[in-house]
């Protein structure tokens, strides 16, 4: 990376304006109303988390540059330009207090796309100096080692010794021509290896071809959390790499929510072409697998359950139904929380959050909403489809003294999963 | 009587063509400022498409969640009133039509004037208490800028000079009148260059954030 300057982060910045950005801009009445869908403003009351506020170096720029009023203003010296001391000072509001959930996105009065606009003003930030050292140093060991949390392949393929001599099953790795390449991510590897466990028994039952690849096994991406669009080039490019080299026609992004939007949304467009494979949500999958009939459960869990959804696979990529028509499969007392679907609450603990000290003590705080949501539904087991969300809601309970198993849904299917002797051949 | 008559005469003539040519002149280039910016095409595999739920979203998005509509009701409620109240005062008064009419030779039929005086009321009482709510909530007390009071002031005009001539409240009648014409002229030349500009950007908001989730198959 070229070194930060200020006017390199003013340009980035300059870069990043497109026509949906003024039109919010254009749009903002100032109402106030992004505050009260901010966890970090509900649960602190303070002002300076409103989420519109987070944009004022952006909101700046466009100023200047993209408006004839802000131009006159600039002329005149009447403009309030974008400093250092200000890009220092907006850093806790646009990293610490901001998971990109997107709540504000679906609650602004005039429409206006708030997590789009913070995605893009922390590109500024990056190329200022100025993101926070713990989401830094997550990046560089992404682009170093290959892992946010420093995870090397040594490390996954000990797990899947593991795997393999408790559960017999095998783990495929750089099988040419399998239909699907599954990526992970590190707190799975290193935290949850049950997720890759319960992938190989589903599989095996379902007849799908699928393979591990060992140059491309990560799926989160840095990159996107912090703002560098180079970074997070850096890091699709290589997962697509790896599907290109074992020619998979699908590539399944895991139970990770930022991991999802990296490589189903932002991927394409950070490599600038399409991809020759399909991306999909493993929860995406399994209700696929569900609906064709290759997967069946038994025996339904009795204690009552509720569902976190994870804000990148709702607000960025519709995954609501999926989640509910899995659950319904497996427990017969769910309950879902109030605000479900495009109004969950986010756990605070996404977008890079989870990696920055910094935030640690907002986070906790701001946890209350999820404490609070999770206690209103009485629910006795918590069932996410994303590690870092996980992380971050165990952490929290701990914090608040709650007791309360968390689990991942995919291991949950496998758990239900009716396994005959014979599988099916597999099936193209 | 013969001064006011011509300050009368004058924000009819010169200062109502000035304002009506900045007015339209300004929207159309903040327009052309906005959407000549684009966006790059989304090269993800789309899971569902963009213009019928960007047109979605445009209505949508008038009415509030109720969870955060429980949090904040007041703004809710004081939008609605004076977006009304100015609305109908604003297109369904007759005179208002007559001279849409003598303007660009069309018009539409008008509301019965007591509904357009509590119309006129309700749009008064709304901003009113918009000002009260922005004065004393700490979070619009944090984003408010000093062209959220001038645009308030720019709004409130308007609608409070036009109540008093409609009513005969202030002598001469011409000058009540003539200040009217004057602030809603005042409206217009700053509509372009402030956050007037909502009344149509709103439209090209909406409909990214329903275009650019519909595409990824959120409903938003």
């Amino acid at each position: 990376m070229s070194e930060a300057t200020l006017e390199r982060g003013i340009n980035a910045l300059k870069e990043q304006i497109d026509a949906p950005v003024a039109a919010f801009f254009s749009s903002c009445v100032s109402c106030g109303m992004c505050a009260e869908a901010c966890l970090f403003y509900t649960e602190t009351g303070d002002p300076k988390y409103t989420p519109i506020y987070k944009l004022e170096p952006l909101r700046r720029v466009w100023e200047s540059e993209y408006t004839l009023i802000g131009k006159v203003k600039k002329a005149l010296g009447l403009h309030k330009p974008v400093t250092d001391e200000m890009l220092e000072e907006w850093q806790e509001l646009l990293y610490d207090s901001c998971t990109m959930c997107a709540r504000c996105s679906m609650i602004c009065p005039v429409g206006n796309d708030i997590a789009y606009m913070i995605r893009k003003t922390r590109e500024g930030m990056v190329a200022s100096g100025n993101a926070p050292e713990g989401v830094k140093g997550a990046s560089i060991r992404a682009v170093t080692i290959g892992s946010p949390m420093g995870v090397k392949l040594s490390a996954l393929e000990a797990q899947i010794k593991h795997i393999e001599a408790d559960s017999g099953l095998k783990i495929p790795m750089d099988v040419e021509g399998a239909d699907y390449l599954a990526l992970l991510s590190s707190m799975e590897i290193m935290n949850f290896p049950e997720y890759l466990e319960g992938l190989a028994k589903i599989f095996k039952q379902a007849g799908v071809s699928w393979t591990l690849c060992s140059t491309a096994f990560e799926a989160t991406n840095s990159g996107i959390q912090i703002g560098s669009s180079d970074i997070a080039r850096t890091l699709v490019q290589r997962i697509v790499d790896g599907a290109e080299r074992l020619k998979v026609k699908n590539v399944i992004s895991p139970e990770c929510g930022h991991a999802y939007t990296a490589i189903r949304w932002e991927g394409p467009n950070l490599i600038g072409r399409p991809f020759p494979f399909r991306v999909v949500h493993i929860l995406e999958l399994l209700d696929e697998l569900r609906a064709a009939g290759r997967i069946k459960t038994k025996g339904l869990e009795t204690e009552r359950h509720t569902f976190h959804d994870p804000c990148s696979l709702v607000r960025k990529g519709g995954v609501i139904d999926e989640p509910r028509r899995l659950m319904d499969m497996v427990t017969s007392n769910f309950v879902d929380m109030k605000d479900r679907g495009t109004l969950a609450w986010c756990c605070g603990g996404g977008g890079g959050v989870s990696s920055n000290e910094d935030a640690d003590e907002l986070r906790i705080k701001a946890f209350k909403k999820k404490r609070d949501q999770i206690a209103e539904t009485g629910a006795d087991v918590l069932v996410t489809a994303c590690a870092n969300c996980r992380l971050v809601i165990e952490e929290g309970l701990e914090e608040y003294n709650i007791e309360m198993p968390i689990v991942g849904l995919s291991e949950m299917i496998a758990d239900h999963l009716v396994v005959d002797e014979t599988p099916p051949e597999t099936k193209k | 009587m013969n001064e006011s008559m011509d300050f009368l005469i004058w924000t009819k003539g010169t200062a109502f063509d000035i304002a009506v040519t900045i007015f339209v002149i300004g929207v159309i280039l903040r327009l052309f400022e906005i959407i000549s910016l684009g966006r790059k095409q989304s090269l993800a595999e789309a899971k569902g498409t963009e213009f019928g739920p960007g047109m979605k979203t445009i209505f949508s998005r008038s009415v509030p969640d109720l969870g955060t509509f429980r949090r904040q009701p007041l703004t809710v409620v004081t939008g609605y009133m004076f977006h009304i109240g100015l609305f109908v005062s604003l297109f369904l008064f007759v005179p208002h039509i007559e001279l849409f009419r003598a303007t660009f030779g069309f018009g539409w039929p008008g509301l019965p004037t007591p509904v357009v005086d509590a119309a006129a009321v309700l749009a008064i009482v709304g901003l009113l208490a918009g000002l009260w709510h922005r004065i004393m909530n700490p979070v619009m007390q944090k984003i408010t800028t000093w062209e959220d009071w001038l645009v308030w002031a720019l709004t409130f005009l308007p609608i409070i000079t036009g109540y008093l001539a409609y009513h005969r409240m202030v002598n001469p009648y011409p000058v009540i009148l003539g200040l009217h014409i004057l602030s809603v002229e005042a409206l217009m030349i700053a509509f372009p260059f402030t956050k007037l500009m909502h009344t149509f950007t709103v439209f090209l908001s909406r409909w990214y954030n329903g275009a650019m989730s519909g595409r990824r198959g959120v409903e938003s």
